[in-house]
């Protein structure tokens, strides 16, 4: 286990040192596609905006808690690759999402989809406030007859405490 | 009723605690892959050293195999390295190498000073048939069936308990079939 850190962290370094490189890079990678092969090719703009809506949706496998559109590790940006060549191709957005499902799994979508092993997850907390508000409901219900009949205590009682007081 | 009072707090607590502990022995890190029980994507890609040939799954058809995805920059990589060298040594299956995202040179250099376990193997340079294969972290292990069907996955470093318990069991099983 302490190797697996070892190699997050390591991981977590190169993604540092990959935030702080990126603008250069893409710098590079820009000045590359305006003198490249693809320079004939115009960056098509509601392909990037697609990209850019999915991403949101999809999850970095590197950094588990960034979606693919935040992450810088290597991975995610060869998965945003990838998806904008799935979109370039014609893709819907569901065929997409399948795709890196059939690949990675449910864990990919940030929106898990609602199924047999995830109901508890997409029913858990209404049940629980359900549960909760039940509970709440008694309770009140039980102190507010307590409170309407408070004299319960027999006449008896009630005489002793009297010539008690009065000492 | 006192009884209940006091036995219901208890009961959620240790349900709570038994969820929370579970939790705690799991790693998150460990996505398990949709791939197993599968097919093993047909990738094809170009051979170390030889980038004329090219290698498929396919070619491997007939054989339990073990595919292993390493890269020359990955640490944990080289932390596994010497089990996958003693895996080949014993001889239990064909060990086909997959270099991720690293340079030719690189994964050769590595194979020739830490050892070469692997039967074949192939380089990934922009990491498109490591999406296909769903790797998200070097170094990941894979057990393949004769008929080509992916029936585990390794994901970090080997251990040699992973090996003797898991792995190998697995392989000598899918071997007698």
């Amino acid at each position: 286990m302490t190797m697996r850190a070892r190699t997050l962290l390591a991981s977590g370094c190169a993604a540092l040192v990959l935030a702080v490189a990126a603008p250069v890079a893409s710098a590079q990678l820009r000045n590359q596609e305006a003198t490249g092969p693809t320079a004939t090719k115009p960056v098509d703009p509601a392909a990037e905006k697609r990209l850019k809506v999915l991403a949101e949706e999809l999850r970095c496998l590197v950094c588990q808690n960034q979606t693919l559109a935040d992450s810088h590790a290597e991975l995610a940006v060869d998965l945003r690759n990838q998806v904008y060549a799935l979109i370039a191709k014609g893709m819907s957005d569901e065929e997409i999402k399948k795709y890196l499902v059939e690949r990675y799994g449910d864990f990919v979508l940030y929106r898990p989809p609602v199924q047999g092993n995830t109901v508890l997850l997409w029913v858990g907390p209404f049940a629980l406030l359900a549960l909760g508000a039940g509970i709440w409901v008694v309770v009140q219900r039980r102190s507010r007859q307590a409170a309407v009949q408070p004299a319960a205590t027999p006449d008896a009682d009630q005489e002793r405490a009297r010539k008690l007081l009065e000492g | 009723m006192r009884a209940l009072k006091f036995l219901v707090p208890l009961l959620i607590f240790v349900g709570i605690s038994w969820f929370l502990l579970k939790g705690l022995s799991r790693d998150p890190r460990e996505i398990p892959s949709p791939l197993v029980g599968k097919p093993a994507p047909a990738v094809t890609l170009p051979v170390l050293g030889d980038a004329a040939r090219k290698w498929s799954p396919a070619d491997m058809k007939g054989q339990v195999w073990i595919l292993n995805v390493w890269g020359s920059w990955c640490s944990g990589c080289r932390v596994e390295h010497p089990l996958l060298n003693d895996l080949a040594k014993q001889n239990v299956a064909p060990i086909v190498g997959f270099a991720w995202k690293d340079s030719p040179e690189a994964s050769s250099d590595w194979i020739a000073k830490l050892g070469n376990p692997y039967q074949v193997s192939v380089s990934d340079l922009d990491g498109k048939a490591a999406i296909d294969w769903g790797v998200y972290g070097a170094p990941e292990t894979f057990v393949i069936d004769k008929a080509g069907v992916i029936r585990d996955k390794h994901i970090g470093p080997l251990t040699a308990e992973a090996l003797s318990t898991r792995l190998i069991p697995l392989i000598r099983k899918l071997q007698g079939q």
